[in-house]
């Protein structure tokens, strides 16, 4: 009989952690949906009395949310873009491609990693006041354009190319570009999604580089303008319970979606190389 | 067959390798060792809202933003909140993770990668978009926090404007957010435990606890350290949860370095006194890391 208690029991602490964790998020999607005002008496309502869209209508009318969500996934898809390129060619050169100093620039950028992203982002600042880039798209995107982790990434899963497969193409007549086209591209597209994922998720949830580099409003990402809504509308729960779930729904349902590579991405960032 | 001979080959996936590696290597380089670099200069001038202007206003002062910060009591202040919130946040979330992990890769355990997605939601979320959430749940009059501790009997309390529990509800913010993460390679590293060792260790009669300590943990020691390691450096760099929740208050208790840094760089435009803010965090994140370095590694020894 004891194992089977401890079986239930076991479970049971499963299921109340679980509820635990989401309960959060299930209370912000159900305040979102409440009348203006519901969400502030007491006893705290669980549930919307009457359930109304109010909220997000005004979210996109008045408060004019499409622009920062634009802005968003403008931002990210661009920087996963860069991203991918960058990363894709700098880790296959690193893995498998003899050039001199190879090594040593490996280590150089792998010393990147040790530097907190803090330490650099006021010169940066300063560097693309110079540039004329603060308070632009290209500005934000600066540190989405090339990624340590990400050639880190690839390098690890191009190693697995066989050295035969290339240069039997190199025997072929083929070209290192075209090479790294038509062979290690396809070859790389596992570790790739994964990569995608991992970068439109940091980049849509980053918030103090866009806060440091942004000014206009109408340039904010999402992250941004619901920091600086919350000012306004610090009473207004419900409105921003609304504004929280527009924020946070995209990379909930890419991860749910995308899950499987995401995770394959978590597992292979803590890998030592 | 080896790799055809021949310089010509040689010498073009040479440059192959090299213009590939290009991109990336003069992105960094230009976008991140350069700005430390620049940082580092930055750090020994009195460069402010005038040299923004003017950059050749800004002049060197050596040493003297360093020193100014280590005769400031906002800077100690800051540096005691982030110890707090590294050596006390980073723990407890390790802890959290691997007691989920446990839980959820044990052999009776069902639906388990319904768990792990579960336990894993928070990580994805925004933290900025749930950090206002969680400002509503700390709210001391309708949040759902004292509600649900109101039924246990336990007394209302103001989380976000006592100065005694901003920082731990802060923390409890921080700790939902981030222990899935943790938790994925805490079950990651149990199944490379090999299975038969475990059940050598039943046959001898060991406990579920002794097997814990006696197996579980000494194979799970390499992941544990990267677990505990890569926690504390992101506890020390702590922003947006009080930025959001607190804005550093009340009465600074929850004003971390970076945000401390972020007020002095941004709102009043100190960027010499802020980039030399930046080096002290990085020093004292070094320091931490070294020293918890050397203490696994003396712990393997023993």
């Amino acid at each position: 009989m004891r194992p089977r208690t401890g079986t239930l029991l076991l479970n049971a602490v499963l299921v109340a952690g679980a509820a635990l964790t989401v309960a959060p998020l299930l209370w912000m999607l159900s305040a979102s949906l409440m009348p203006t005002g519901q969400a502030n008496t007491s006893p705290p309502p669980l549930l919307p009395s009457r359930v109304t869209f109010e909220h997000y209508v005004e979210l996109f009318s008045h408060l004019n949310l499409a622009r920062p969500f634009g802005n968003s996934l403008l931002v990210s898809a661009v920087g996963t873009l860069c991203t991918l390129v960058t990363s894709s060619m700098a880790g296959y050169a690193f893995a498998k491609l003899r050039f001199p100093g190879r090594e040593g620039l490996f280590r150089v950028l792998l010393a990147a990693m040790l530097v907190p992203a803090q330490v650099g982002m006021l010169p940066l600042f300063l560097m693309l006041k110079g540039m004329g880039l603060v308070n632009t798209y290209a500005g934000v995107l600066v540190p989405w354009l090339a990624s340590v982790f990400g050639i880190f990434l690839v390098r690890q899963y191009a190693q697995a190319i066989p050295d035969d497969l290339l240069n039997s193409a190199r025997l072929d007549g083929a070209g290192e570009w075209r090479i790294y086209r038509s062979i290690v591209l396809p070859n790389l597209a596992p570790v790739l999604a994964t990569l995608a994922v991992f970068v439109f998720m940091s980049s849509w949830n980053d918030f103090l580089w866009p806060l440091v580099v942004l000014s206009d409003d109408r340039r904010y990402t999402l992250p941004v303008a619901l920091a600086s809504l919350v000012g306004e509308h610090v009473q207004d729960t419900e409105l921003m319970m609304a504004g929280a779930v527009v924020t946070v729904l995209p990379v909930l349902l890419v991860f749910i979606v995308l899950q499987r590579w995401y995770i394959r991405g978590v597992m292979a960032g803590s890998v030592k190389g | 067959m080896s790799a055809p001979a021949g310089g010509g080959l040689a010498w073009r996936q040479a440059r192959a390798g090299l213009l590939l590696a290009l991109p990336s290597a003069a992105l960094i380089l230009v976008f991140f060792f350069g700005p430390v670099l620049y940082g580092l200069w930055l750090s020994l001038t009195d460069f402010d809202l005038y040299a923004i202007g003017d950059p050749s206003a800004a002049r060197f002062v050596g040493l003297g933003n360093y020193a100014h910060a280590l005769g400031a009591p906002d800077f100690w202040n800051s540096l005691r909140i982030t110890l707090v919130y590294a050596f006390v946040g980073a723990p407890l979330s390790v802890a959290v993770s691997l007691a989920a992990a446990l839980l959820v890769d044990a052999r009776t355990t069902r639906w388990k990668p319904f768990f792990r997605a579960v336990y894993f939601a928070p990580v994805v979320t925004t933290l900025v978009a749930v950090a206002i959430v969680w400002r509503y749940l700390y709210q001391p009059q309708y949040g759902l926090v004292n509600a649900f501790l109101g039924r246990f009997g336990i007394p209302h309390v103001d989380w976000l404007g006592d100065p005694h529990w901003a920082l731990p509800a802060i923390l409890g913010l921080a700790v939902w957010k981030n222990f899935g993460y943790n938790l994925l390679i805490f079950v990651a590293g149990l199944q490379n435990v090999p299975r038969e060792l475990h059940e050598a260790a039943e046959l001898d009669g060991a406990s579920g606890w002794q097997r814990f300590w006696a197996v579980t943990l000494p194979d799970l020691a390499p992941v544990f350290l990267f677990v505990s390691v890569t926690t504390v450096i992101n506890y020390f760099q702590l922003f947006a949860e009080p930025y959001v929740m607190t804005q550093g208050g009340p009465l600074k208790s929850t004003n971390s370095l970076v945000l401390l840094m972020y007020e002095q760089g941004f709102r009043w435009w100190r960027l010499g006194y802020a980039a030399a803010l930046a080096f002290l965090l990085f020093a004292v994140i070094l320091a931490a890391t070294a020293v918890q370095m050397r203490l696994q590694a003396r712990e393997r020894r023993a």
